[in-house]
């Protein structure tokens, strides 16, 4: 949808501003002065959050495109829109932010250490951020993330979480050491199932004890070659929202299988059982279901590889021009833990399709670019709707896909209006 | 001379006794004047952060490690639209206690974002309660449902694809 949705957060108005507001401010810029404490929002900052300012988190928004739709603010979670994420490889302004705590606070990279440990390793193993870059071969690869709730607000009945459209997914450039190097530097036992992760952030609620988020994958998607612990992005250092200094990174997944500020890993004989792993948390019923059905726990499986899809990222929803025009469309199409082997669009609701040219992904696990040129001989409204197929033939679906408690992996057709004169 | 019968500031001689006594009388009267600042300074803070508006029946219980997890700043009373500039949410019936209770661990626009019945709001303060740190809501809970049912629930069905809306149109240039 081209326009801010009417639940969505824009940034607040200033309101007038009465003696007390003035006041107030002036106060609060003198605290921080003599705190040193970078307030967050100062200008902006809305009244209520006043008093837990002071151990309010780094802003995410710095850096970020102002278009980025904000879908919260605490914990901070901003997903892009279509026409942001054009570029094959997507630039940090426009990559979605989806967090489960809060942002930690001065991260010391230079005593940065990651621990790998749990029942499975031979031995626990310590190693610095600096050991990770110059004792192993580092690797770059491109990568799609794409957050397992992407899409959710097609969801009906609505389902709980962040109301995502069609935006909380990028592909952007990581550099770092492969996990299956590490993992054979530290070596594990042949019982070996899963890896988990810890990372710094914080819990939203102020319990330091309590780990926000620790998810992790089956020891095979670990083992993969472009399964990385990266410290780079886009040739620099990992942005602070996105996982600075070091993050655990699985292309193809759901997004939250590539931990952020990550200081442990946990190699697990079992299915890994920390924050978010179990119950309903990212996962899909074993069968389809009723929508509004409630589905027992132990009905539920943990997502794996994420389904094809596809956006169109020029032009912009809204695009109006003459019939003499031949307009050239493109887009991204991605497949999880497979390639894409078609993408068609079609002017006509589905009615019928037209195939578009389709390059081959960067490496595996990237996204990769399709475009075609179209006519429209009558003046009019139109939507253009893209579809793309993997390569075991399965195609998204033009409709909302089944419906699931949690409203994760809708990958229906993206679509846009153009109107023809 | 003696030391100590200069001024240790500026080395001056101090001309007798009596200049000193003076000195020491200025140095209790200046001791004072701060004190009497400090005291006006910490009521300055108090009238700025404290609106005096806390309605009676807000505090949810006593216990201090939950006190600390409220949003308890006071509600400035800004609102348009119906609803309460700072959060977003609809000013009505429970609103206090649902932007106290919940806002001090999370932002307004989680509940903003989210369309629930009253059993699916419900479901929400379980999942808070056994896995996020949430406590026993004890009486408030049914006037915190009441209002998050009322104001938050779920909208008409979308079908599986709604018409494109909020289109904004543009000149496309090449």
């Amino acid at each position: 949808m081209a326009k801010p949705g009417k639940h969505q957060l824009t940034k607040r108005e200033q309101s007038p501003k009465n003696r007390r507001d003035f006041l107030r401010k002036s106060i609060l810029t003198t605290i921080s002065a003599v705190l040193g404490a970078d307030i967050v929002h100062a200008a902006t900052m809305p009244d209520g959050y006043v008093p837990v300012v002071l151990s309010q988190e780094p802003d995410a928004m710095k850096g970020k495109n102002p278009e980025m739709i904000i879908r919260s603010d605490r914990p901070w979670n901003v997903e892009a829109r279509p026409h942001q994420l054009d570029d094959a490889v997507t630039p940090f302004e426009h990559i979605f932010i989806r967090n489960n705590g809060l942002i930690p606070e001065d991260i010391d990279a230079s005593n940065w250490t990651l621990t790998i440990s749990g029942e499975s390793v031979q031995q626990e193993k310590t190693y610095r951020l600096s050991d990770l870059k110059n004792n192993f071969k580092p690797y770059t690869y491109r990568l799609v993330l794409e957050c397992g709730g992407n899409g959710r607000a097609g969801f009906y009945p609505p389902t709980a979480g962040n109301q995502w459209e069609e935006g909380a997914v990028f592909c952007s450039e990581w550099t770092g050491v492969r996990l299956k190097d590490l993992l054979q530097d530290v070596g594990i036992k042949p019982d070996a199932e899963y890896i988990g992760y810890y990372g710094v952030d914080r819990h939203l609620n102020g319990d330091a004890s309590k780990p926000v988020i620790s998810r992790g994958v089956p020891i095979s998607k670990a083992m993969q070659d472009e399964t990385l612990l990266a410290w780079s992005l886009n040739g620099q250092d990992i942005p602070l929202a996105h996982g600075f200094p070091l993050r655990m990174v699985c292309g193809g997944w759901p997004a939250s299988t590539s931990g952020k500020w990550i200081n442990k890993l946990v190699v697990r004989n079992k299915e890994h059982d920390g924050e978010k792993m179990t119950g309903d948390s990212y996962r899909m019923p074993k069968y389809p279901v009723a929508p509004g059905d409630m589905v027992p726990d132990e009905d539920m499986a943990i997502i794996e590889s994420m389904p094809v899809k596809s956006l169109i990222t020029f032009p912009k929803s809204g695009a109006m021009f003459d019939r003499s025009k031949k307009l050239a469309i493109r887009g991204h199409a991605w497949a999880g833990e497979f390639e894409v082997a078609q993408v068609q669009v079609s002017v006509d609701f589905g009615a019928s399709w037209k195939t578009c040219a389709l390059k081959k992904p960067a490496n595996r696990l990237a996204w990769q670019q399709w475009s075609t040129d179209l006519m429209f001989s009558q003046p009019g409204y139109y939507e253009i709707w893209a579809k793309a197929t993997d390569s075991q033939g399965i195609s998204q679906p033009m409709v909302i896909p089944g419906w699931n408690p949690k409203g994760y992996l809708n990958n229906a057709c993206h679509r846009i209006a153009v109107k023809v004169r | 001379m003696k030391e100590k019968d200069k001024n240790p500031k500026t080395n001056k001689p101090l001309s007798n006794p009596n200049t000193q006594q003076l000195f020491k009388g200025l140095l209790v009267g200046v001791a004072g004047l701060v004190a009497v600042l400090m005291i006006l300074l910490a009521a300055v803070m108090f009238f700025a952060f404290y609106d005096g508006s806390v309605e009676p029946g807000t505090a949810v219980a006593s216990d201090s490690s939950i006190e600390s997890k409220l949003n308890n700043e006071p509600f400035n009373g800004e609102v348009v639209d119906g609803k309460d500039v700072a959060t977003g949410l609809v000013v009505g019936d429970g609103f206090e206690l649902v932007r106290t209770t919940c806002t001090g661990c999370h932002s307004s626009a989680i509940i903003l974002q989210n369309r629930f019945t009253r059993e699916g709001w419900k479901a929400k303060i379980v999942w808070m309660q056994e896995t996020q740190g949430l406590w026993d809501l004890g009486e408030n809970e049914p006037a915190i449902l009441d209002y998050l049912a009322t104001h938050y629930s779920p909208e008409p069905p979308k079908g599986r694809r709604v018409p494109l809306r909020d289109i904004q149109w543009y000149e496309l240039k090449n």
